[in-house]
């Protein structure tokens, strides 16, 4: 198993220089998720209006696979319509349980198909899906407001 | 060397296959689990295979065989460890040995002696195992009493400046590890058995990290109760012990009511069979237990002090590669002293999940993570950290392939900035 599958120029690009990270004061709903089995922590602030997620904005500590997958999914999902938002969030989920049957739908996905080969390594898509577990969570707070 | 690795890993037959495409296998985790030598995985296998029937019921020859094959296991057990064949009660991990005694104090009547009082105070570390904190921090919400610890000081010892606060005439319980799992410190429990002792306190032993790699006589220790489990000692999983002082077993009420721990049952009352039975309702880990008896010859046979002398060589031999790598953190004490063989470590800005993943591609395998360890990692100020641990397979090359690998990491993960 290729280790490079996994770690994609990309994907250690996004972790050396994070996008959206540092809380943004604008949100209106914020969420805190940690991934027991290692101590990864992520606090993702939302803010949306009309229908449009406005920002998406986190902080966090962890491994190079949680924080560039947190950093990759902000800068998608940040102006997207939330509509949109949820079908990008569908498809890196089936992304990541493809064990590496799939490349992903770059048209929908853009740089975060570089996920693909971490979805061959059982033990990392927890890692990968933590950013995006909290954007979701977030998301489902607000539909409820 | 002290010992042969050569023919010890003849006895494991895992190291004859190999991982990730062909990579020799170095296994440098056995404080999470260890691997198995043929005569534990025969024993278990053979228990199944010829003398299978529940133990302690039961008017036939199986019955009869499997029932010693269990009680002989026990008295392996005990001889393994100094004590009396009742004392050694199987549980299914040390995790439940720990909440068995947790769950069974609090079960205790009020005024007898095992109950606690709002006020009393039960004594922990904060190098605890989750497994031996939480059964007392939530024992302490159940009962109202009050949960105390010893910090840590920066070497990674406990520091016991203010035991004599710290364990008060209030405390009831002194829960704690013998060596801990993250940082390799063997604790000294000559102050603390002393201590707790004068105030009328009870010793718990998490001997998890301890048992499996150097000689231990309970009585030598002086503490009251022990725990540990067979799987980190060359033994199954799914079967571990708890030890007690025989009189204290004898006062200790039950935890798990049910069959085989009973001396007479009405449909109003029940009366219990005295230790160990009282603890091992249902029928128990048969299997397993005949195969932690074959683990414990097997470990006699090479010798607790051969393997600890021979641990202690490579815990030298690693810490001073790590030291000797720029950038390199390590946790826990750096010399030999009152130390085992569990070395965790920090290298630069890779988190442990990337230096783990990387050293897997190699063949290396190490723990990442808290390992469980949650406050005491908070308190070391990381998130995370990896870990090598050894054991009576590994050898210096073992030690080298890891070295070289913490160096392949670095450049692999300097390739951007």
């Amino acid at each position: 198993m290729n280790l490079d599958h996994m770690y994609q120029e990309v994907i250690l690009d996004h972790y050396k220089h994070p996008e959206h990270k540092g809380l943004s004061a604008q949100k209106d709903v914020q969420v805190h998720h940690i991934n027991p089995s290692c101590g990864d922590e992520i606090t993702l602030n939302l803010s949306v209006s009309d229908g449009l997620v406005k920002e998406v904005s986190w902080d966090g500590i962890g491994c190079s696979i949680s924080m560039a997958s947190a950093s990759m999914m902000s800068g998608l999902l940040t102006g997207k319509k939330s509509s949109e938002a949820s079908l990008i969030l569908e498809a890196f989920m089936e992304l990541m349980q493809s064990k590496g049957t799939l490349q992903g739908d770059e048209n929908l996905l853009e740089d975060a198909v570089a996920f693909a080969g971490v979805s061959k390594f059982p033990a990392r898509i927890k890692c990968a899906l933590l950013g995006w577990m909290a954007y979701k969570d977030a998301a489902f707070q607000i539909q409820g407001k | 060397m002290t010992l042969d690795t050569v023919r010890i890993r003849k006895d494991f037959p895992i190291f004859e296959r190999t991982v990730r495409d062909g990579k020799k296998l170095i296994y440098l985790d056995s404080g999470a689990t260890s691997q198995k030598p043929n005569v534990v995985i025969d024993a278990e296998m053979n228990f199944y295979r010829f003398h299978n029937a529940a133990v302690h019921r039961g008017a036939h020859q199986l019955a009869e065989e499997a029932t010693d094959a269990y009680e002989g296991s026990r008295k392996l057990v005990a001889d393994f460890i100094g004590a009396q064949n009742d004392e050694i009660v199987f549980t299914k991990s040390a995790t439940e040995s720990l909440n068995l005694l947790a769950y069974a104090m609090g079960n205790s009547d009020p005024g007898a002696r095992f109950a606690l009082l709002p006020g009393d105070e039960i004594v922990v570390s904060e190098m605890e195992h989750h497994a031996n904190l939480i059964p007392w921090q939530q024992l302490c919400k159940r009962t109202g009493a009050v949960l105390k610890w010893f910090s840590i000081d920066s070497e990674g010892r406990l520091d016991l400046s203010s035991i004599d606060s710290i364990i008060s005439k209030r405390t009831k319980v002194v829960a704690i590890t013998h060596q801990s799992n993250v940082l390799g410190t063997i604790n000294p429990l000559e102050n603390i058995v002393a201590r707790a002792h004068e105030v009328g306190a009870y010793v718990v032993l998490d001997a998890c990290q301890s048992i499996p790699h150097m000689s231990i006589n309970v009585v030598n220790l002086g503490v009251d109760f022990l725990a540990f489990s067979a799987h980190k000692a060359l033994g199954p999983t799914g079967v571990g012990v708890l030890w007690g002082r025989a009189e204290l077993l004898e006062d200790l009420p039950p935890f798990l009511y049910g069959g085989s721990m009973i001396e007479t049952v009405t449909m109003t009352d029940s009366t219990w069979a005295p230790a160990p039975k009282k603890f091992e309702a249902g029928v128990p880990n048969m299997a397993q237990a005949v195969g932690l008896g074959a683990a414990v010859t097997y470990l006699s046979s090479i010798g607790l002090n051969e393997i600890h002398k021979h641990e202690l060589s490579l815990t030298s031999y690693l810490i001073n590669g790590l030291q000797n790598i720029p950038a390199v953190r390590i946790f826990g004490p750096a010399t030999q002293i009152m130390r085992g063989g569990t070395v965790s470590f920090a290298v630069d800005e890779i988190h442990p999940h990337d230096l783990g993943q990387y050293l897997d591609s190699q063949g290396i395998a190490v723990r990442t993570g808290h390992h469980c360890a949650w406050p005491l990692n908070k308190k070391l100020g990381v998130a995370a950290t990896t870990r090598a641990s050894v054991y009576l397979y590994n050898d210096q090359s073992d030690l080298d392939a890891l070295l070289e690998g913490v160096l392949g990491a670095q450049k692999y993960f300097s390739r951007f900035s």
